[in-house]
Parts: C-alpha cells; sequence; structure tokens
C-alpha cells in the first residue's frame, strides 16, 4: 500500500476527505515504508507508532462527524502524517537532540511550532535525526550514527536537519520539521531534493526548540513543493507569547495562484554568490533556473552583498558563543545524563565531557575563547559588528530587488566521511547559507536539476523581513514550468 | 593564531569540560586554524559600525503581570538524576568540614 505515501501533503488531505483511504491506512502504510527503508536510510532517531496510529485513530473519528456535518470545518492538516526533528520537543516523547546528554530525556511540554501542528491535526510518525544540537552540515555528528542521502547512500543528506530531509526525499511522509540556524534546512533540503523553508527570524516560535544559537535559530519545513511548504508553515508560523522574539505581523496571503507569471518581480543575482570553488554543475543549473524565472517574466538585476566572505567566520565565532553559553545548562543536575563524583565541580566536568561529542565540545571550547576576557572584543565582539555590514549589504539590495537567488551550496551531496578530520572544510560548505541566519532573513531552497552523478542540485531565494510569501510565489511559478521536484530517488 | 596548550586547558575549566590529553591537542591544532581563519575580520574598519544586538527592529516585550499555572514539580522531576523531597539532590557544594 505505499503508494499513498507518493503523494504530496495537498493531495494526500485531499484523498482523506475524498475518502480515497482513511487516516489508518495512510498512517500504517507510512510506518511500514519507514520500516522497510530506515535499515538503509537511518533517518529517525525514535519513532512513534503507538501515537501515530491512536493519533490517526481518533482523526478517522473526526473526518467520519465532518462527513455528517461538513458545514463544521476540519483542521487543516488533519490525518497528514509529519516527522519532527529530534530538536523539537513534544511531551511524553523523548527529545535527544541527537546527543548522549540527552539519550533519556522526556520533555514535559511541546514546541508551539509542533503543537500548532498537532491542533491543525497531524499525525507524528517520529523524532528525525540530526548532527548533535544542530551543530553540523551532514549528519554526521549524531550520537546515533548518520543518517545516508536517498540518492545516494554512500552520501550525506547534509545538515543538520539531515534526517527530516532525506525521510521526505523518501517519501515516508510528505512533509517534516527541520530548523536552520546557519543552513539546517536549506542544505539539506538541496542535497536531498526536496523544498525547505528557512522562515525570517522571529517568524516561528523557539519555545521548546533546543536552544543552539537564540539570535539564529528558526523552525522550518521540509516537503516536495512550494505550495506544501507553505500550507505547512502557514500553520506553524506567527506570533507567540512564550517567545518574545516572534514579531505579531501577520502573515500575507500563501495562497499560491497556479499563474506562473513574474512579471513585475525583480530578481537580484549576487556576484559573490557565484565564485570560483563552485561546482560548475550547480552554477550552470542555478544559472538555468535563474533563466526559466526571466522567461516567466521576473527582470533579472546583478547585485553585491560586499561583506558576504565574512559570513563564515562571523558565523563560527557568534554561534559557538551562544552555543557555550546555551549549553551550559547540560550540567548533570536537572536533566540529562549524570557522571557521579565526590564533588559538584567534578560532576559538571565528568558529565558534560562524556555526554557531549566532538564537534559540540569544539564549538563549546571556541565559543568560550571567543567569550573570554581579553578575547571578547577582538572575536566575538569585532563579529557583531561585522554581522552589521552583513545584515546592511541585504538591507541596501532589498530597496532595488524583490529577492535574491543563489546556490544553497558551493557542491551537490558530499561523501560521508569525506570531511572527518577537518572541520574547517566542513564549515566551508555552508558559505551561502550563514549569511541569511546573519541578517535574519527567510531563505527558500527548491531543486533546480541534477548533477552527472545524478544527485539534486538546489537554488535558494533569499527576499526581505517577512516576506516568505514572495519567496514561495517564485518557487511554485518555478514548480508550475519545470518537474525537477518531481523526481523520485530509487529505494 | 597559535594556542598554546595552557590556553587550551584554561578554557576547557572555564567550559567545563574535563578533556583528555588527545583532546586538549586535536582542539589546540583545530582551534588555532578556526581562529587563524576569523582573523580576517581584523582586516575590517568597524569603528564606526555598532554591534547587531537583534536582526529585527528593537524593541521592549511586555506583558500584564499575571499568574499563570506553571508545569507541575512531579513532572519536572520526572528527568531529574537524583531527587529528594521535590528538590534536585546533588554533592556537596561547599568543602565539609573537616
Amino acid at each position: 500500500m505505499t503508494e499513498f505515501t507518493d503523494l504530496t501533503t495537498r493531495q494526500t488531505l485531499d484523498a482523506l476527505r475524498r475518502g480515497e483511504f482513511s487516516c489508518q491506512e495512510l498512517a500504517q502504510a507510512c510506518l511500514e515504508r519507514i520500516n522497510a527503508l530506515e535499515a538503509r536510510l537511518h533517518a529517525f532517531i525514535t519513532l512513534t507508532p503507538e501515537l501515530a496510529l491512536r493519533q490517526a485513530q481518533a482523526a478517522d473519528r473526526r473526518l467520519l462527524e465532518w462527513r455528517h456535518a461538513p458545514n463544521d470545518p476540519l483542521p487543516a492538516l488533519l490525518g497528514l502524517p509529519i516527522a519532527v526533528k529530534d530538536v523539537l520537543c513534544v511531551a511524553n516523547i523523548r527529545c535527544t537532540c541527537g546527543s548522549r546528554i540527552l539519550e533519556n530525556f522526556v520533555p514535559p511540554y511541546t514546541a508551539t511550532t509542533v503543537q500548532r501542528l498537532l491542533d491543525a491535526g497531524v499525525i507524528l510518525v517520529g523524532k528525525t535525526n540530526n548532527d548533535e544540537y544542530a551543530m553540523g552540515s551532514s549528519t554526521e555528528n549524531s550520537a546515533y550514527g548518520p543518517t545516508h542521502n536517498p540518492w545516494d547512500l554512500e552520501r550525506a543528506p547534509g545538515g543538520s536537519s539531515g534526517g527530516s530531509a532525506a525521510c521526505v526525499a523518501a517519501h515516508n511522509v510528505s512533509a517534516a520539521l527541520g530548523t536552520d540556524t546557519g543552513g539546517s534546512v536549506r542544505q539539506p533540503a538541496s542535497f536531498c531534493g526536496v523544498t525547505g523553508i528557512k522562515p525570517t527570524y522571529g517568524r516561528t516560535s523557539r519555545y521548546g526548540l533546543v536552544a543552539y544559537g537564540s539570535s539564529l535559530d528558526t523552525v522550518g519545513v521540509f516537503a516536495h513543493n512550494a505550495e506544501d511548504t507553505a500550507l505547512i508553515f502557514s500553520q506553524m508560523a506567527g506570533y507567540d507569547a512564550r517567545d518574545a522574539t516572534t514579531l505579531d505581523i501577520p502573515l500575507p496571503d500563501l495562497e499560491l495562484k497556479d499563474d506562473a507569471s513574474l512579471k513585475g518581480l525583480r530578481i537580484g543575482v549576487p556576484k559573490e554568490y557565484f565564485i570560483q570553488g563552485i561546482q560548475p554543475e550547480v552554477e550552470s543549473a542555478v544559472q538555468q533556473a535563474i533563466a526559466v524565472l526571466e522567461m516567466a517574466g521576473a527582470q533579472l538585476l546583478p547585485v553585491s552583498l560586499p561583506h558576504t566572505e565574512y559570513a563564515l567566520p562571523v558565523y563560527y565565532l557568534i554561534a559557538p558563543a551562544e552555543a557555550s553559553a546555551n549549553l551550559a545548562r547540560y550540567d548533570g543536575i536537572r536533566y540529562g545524563l549524570r557522571e557521579e563524583a565526590d564533588t559538584v565541580l567534578d560532576l559538571y566536568c565528568k558529565t558534560r565531557q562524556a555526554g557531549f561529542g566532538p564537534e559540540v565540545k569544539r564549538r563549546i571550547m571556541l565559543g568560550t575563547y571567543a567569550l573570554s576576557a581579553g578575547y571578547y572584543d577582538a572575536y566575538y565582539g569585532q563579529a557583531q559588528k561585522v554581522r552589521t555590514l552583513i545584515k546592511n549589504d541585504f538591507e541596501e539590495v532589498f530597496k532595488s530587488v524583490d529577492v535574491i537567488a543563489a546556490p544553497v551550496a558551493p557542491s551537490t551531496a558530499f561523501r560521508l566521511g569525506e570531511h572527518n578530520n577537518d572541520p574547517l572544510a566542513m564549515y566551508l560548505e555552508d558559505i551561502f547559507t550563514l549569511p541569511a541566519n546573519l541578517a535574519g532573513v527567510p531563505g527558500l531552497a527548491f531543486p533546480v536539476g541534477f548533477d552527472s552523478q545524478g544527485l539534486p542540485v538546489g537554488m535558494q531565494l533569499m527576499g526581505a523581513h517577512f516576506r516568505e510569501d514572495v519567496l514561495f510565489r517564485i518557487a511554485h511559478a518555478y514548480q508550475q514550468m519545470t518537474d525537477w521536484h518531481l523526481r523520485k530517488p530509487v529505494l | 593564531m597559535t594556542l598554546t596548550l595552557s590556553e587550551v586547558e584554561h578554557i576547557a575549566e572555564l567550559a567545563r569540560l574535563s578533556l583528555t590529553d588527545q583532546e586538549k591537542e586535536l582542539y589546540r591544532q583545530q582551534l588555532s586554524d578556526i581562529l587563524e581563519y576569523a582573523a580576517r575580520l581584523q582586516n575590517l574598519d568597524t569603528s564606526q559600525i555598532p554591534p547587531t544586538s537583534s536582526v529585527l527592529p528593537s524593541r521592549s516585550v511586555l506583558r500584564p503581570d499575571k499568574s499563570a499555572p506553571s508545569l507541575d514539580i512531579k513532572d519536572l522531576l520526572l528527568n531529574a538524576p537524583q531527587t529528594e523531597n521535590d528538590q534536585f539532590r546533588v554533592p556537596p557544594v561547599l568543602d565539609q568540614p573537616s
């Protein structure tokens, strides 16, 4: 019965309402497909089959009531199976963050983004794999082992939300939640050939998201196309009294029209994102996609974001600095792993030494150094000033264009293990995604071709603060004219 | 930019990590490389540039000072490694009198 799982989110919801299959049949089909593929993909850390079937049963009851009383509107996502990255808390389901230190942590509350989707009727099939505390670009930093890319099992799915991207690409579910602090939705979306939104900072609540870099963290969505991504996003975004950084700005109209015309839209093409060292097939696929947008009526304008090259050092000082402060809470006292010791200080040091993996320790060390007495001004202080320059670059460019189009990553999916001994080389994978996080602007990644190895190539659109709607509109128009997003990996 | 072993030990102490000797040497090299790369930030004149405090327009966020239900103590203690009388139990914080 796996054909149910070939459907997009919109198609799935329509089919459920028409009664073509039940929520329970669908949930069962998703779980069966996950079980059949999991040994090869390892997209999940925790599966929640009992919960999923219980939710599906309740959804079927609701559908039955609705058939008798169709004037009482159904929750927008009723019966839709989704997966959630294992850094977002769901009450009474363990949340590991890909870390040994939280191996047995069972949160007593649910993240706002997840709660809103549950209220809209989704069914949770499981918590997906990610780099430990979302620190990484390949899922190889998960304490539970890496996820494999559905397009080539020897390759990384990207990261840190690699499990969510892979399980959508493999049609385990039609949509999944991820988080994006430095590219962790867009880069895995690109590597796995799916569509992924990194919202404006402050658009999606961070309540219940385990903190990594608090001035950068956003909660995003993966799906098969822009329309589905927008649908899920519209259900979970918006002001939350529990996260003081969310803004009470109404969501723009996300109802996407099938008219593919982009007349009147100005698309900026930044020269700093088409540089030496980028894989030629990535550059040509992105250039062709930009040409398609031009054919649809958009006006192309060359633009410049002159401080782009500084985004990497700025990010790798600010994010580790925030992480070193955020992760100070893992001390073996209130929750998580505890290594016993005679004194509290020893207990802290032994617990953290035993519980954190190599990349997390590296970033804690780096961030602690950048914040330490004598180095604060030179590293953290200077990084925050250069961040202002990066933010100003975007503000300047958005005076003359509506969106910026660029590659997501300099290459297609790299091999698992390729960057094992060189953290700096791994960090360089993020050069095109970091600026949007530093500036707080939204970014949408979607597939625009394949390289000669058969690996997906992604493009990203970046927009002004709170203009996710323009990104969705353009990607939707592109997906009306092309079929890259319809391709499926052979598994 | 080359970190010394004693600098690495000092950072590890601040970060509350009891690193192995092997890790200390590894992080000494890797952090040195990363900080070397980050040194390019010093080339920019930022004397007139304010640091970013928020990417969004800064504003005060206030709410009415009203009490609301919070999570149950029993639920919150379920994850604690050791508890006693509805509290977290820890080893002695102060030196024991001899």
